[in-house]
């Protein structure tokens, strides 16, 4: 029967050719695997392997020039988007994209990213969310949650010592320059086809010339939390969505229907969590 | 109309993260006790009722499953 079944016309799924036969160093179960792998299938799906150029951060995902099998530059720490702003100037017609993890994109690059943003650089950003520092041993970022622990912070984060968890997904799409915002996961495989979708809106945007698109990946680094991949998915759903809610923010150039942005920016709820 | 599937796992890639398991609506994976060259528990399949819906191929962290289906 196996082998009645086991044919190329047969086949269904595969990973995408996008992506190198270089084994990922990812921890087993990490995030980023997957959102690389979305990022190609988006790639793929829309044919602009050849016209496609990414951005690699440093972090966790440092070495993603390694895996995808598109042009890709290496920008200096926190400096991606101004790296990608250069390439989508000097050639308007390349689709370009950077991939950054919280670390990068909401700690040593906030100047860059909010610039970028509120020019409305027509880009598209891809941002890793798993609320630590994961490559250097996980210590605290500024989306580390109010309680949780980390290298830096073992009593927990302590909001007097060291201040409020940064929702920068939110505060990029109070800025005009911001087109598409949206908060995803791919921790499930529904939330995964959801990711995707947004990615690939993220890169039609662009060659629509629309303005910046934004997509939050809230993912596990279960290294840094110190559990198990599995266990690190329920506690990120536990604990990290209250916190970053999934869904679309900005949709088409206006803060998408039914969020509140004065709640979720000044207001500031907080869940405060226990590691 | 039912669909028969099948698997192909790159048991040398596979790190034995365990997140496709509990995501298969059919209980046919599961890690092996036997591990591959780096020392992971791999990915195998358990019994027959794949019905390819590939649920665990698009939540592999590391693309190691192909997935095959046949109408039946």
């Amino acid at each position: 029967m196996a082998n009645d079944i086991v044919k190329p016309e047969n086949l269904v799924y595969s990973r995408t050719k996008v992506l190198t036969d270089a084994t990922m160093h990812y921890c087993p179960g990490c995030g980023h695997g997957t959102t690389h792998r979305i990022v190609a299938e988006v790639i793929e799906e829309l044919g602009i392997q050849g016209t496609t150029v990414g951005v690699a951060p440093v972090g966790c995902s440092v070495l993603a020039y390694n895996y995808f099998d598109v042009d890709f530059q290496e920008a200096a720490h926190g400096r991606a988007p101004a790296l990608a702003t250069a390439i989508k100037r000097l050639n308007p017609d390349l689709n370009v994209f950077t991939y950054q993890g919280d670390g990068d994109l909401a700690a040593i690059g906030t100047a860059e990213t909010v610039h970028a943003a509120n020019r409305g650089e027509n880009i598209t950003m891809v941002f890793v969310n798993n609320g630590i520092y994961g490559m250097t041993g996980g210590q605290m970022a500024p989306t580390t949650l109010v309680g949780m622990k980390s290298a830096t912070t073992p009593y927990g984060r302590c909001v007097e010592r060291n201040g409020y968890p940064l929702r920068i997904t939110e505060m990029l799409a109070t800025l005009p320059g911001t087109y598409y915002v949206t908060r995803q996961s791919v921790h499930t495989p529904a939330a995964v086809r959801k990711a995707k979708a947004a990615i690939k809106q993220a890169f039609l945007n662009q060659q629509n010339k629309k303005g910046l698109s934004f997509v939050e990946i809230v993912s596990n680094c279960n290294s840094g939390w110190k559990m198990t991949p599995v266990q690190a998915n329920k506690w990120m759903e536990e604990n990290m969505f209250p916190n970053y809610p999934i869904g679309d923010i900005k949709v088409d150039g206006k803060i998408a229907e039914g969020i509140d942005i004065n709640r979720l920016v000044v207001d500031h709820p907080l869940s405060v969590v226990n590691k | 109309m039912a669909f028969k599937g099948q698997i192909v796992v790159d048991t040398e890639r596979c790190k034995g993260c365990g997140v496709c398991v509990q995501h298969c609506p059919k209980q046919v994976i599961a890690l092996s006790k036997n591990v591959n060259g780096k020392g992971y528990n791999y990915l195998e399949t358990v019994n027959e009722d794949c019905i390819g819906c590939a649920s665990c191929a698009i939540v592999c962290p590391d693309g190691v499953i192909s997935v095959y289906k046949v109408k039946c």
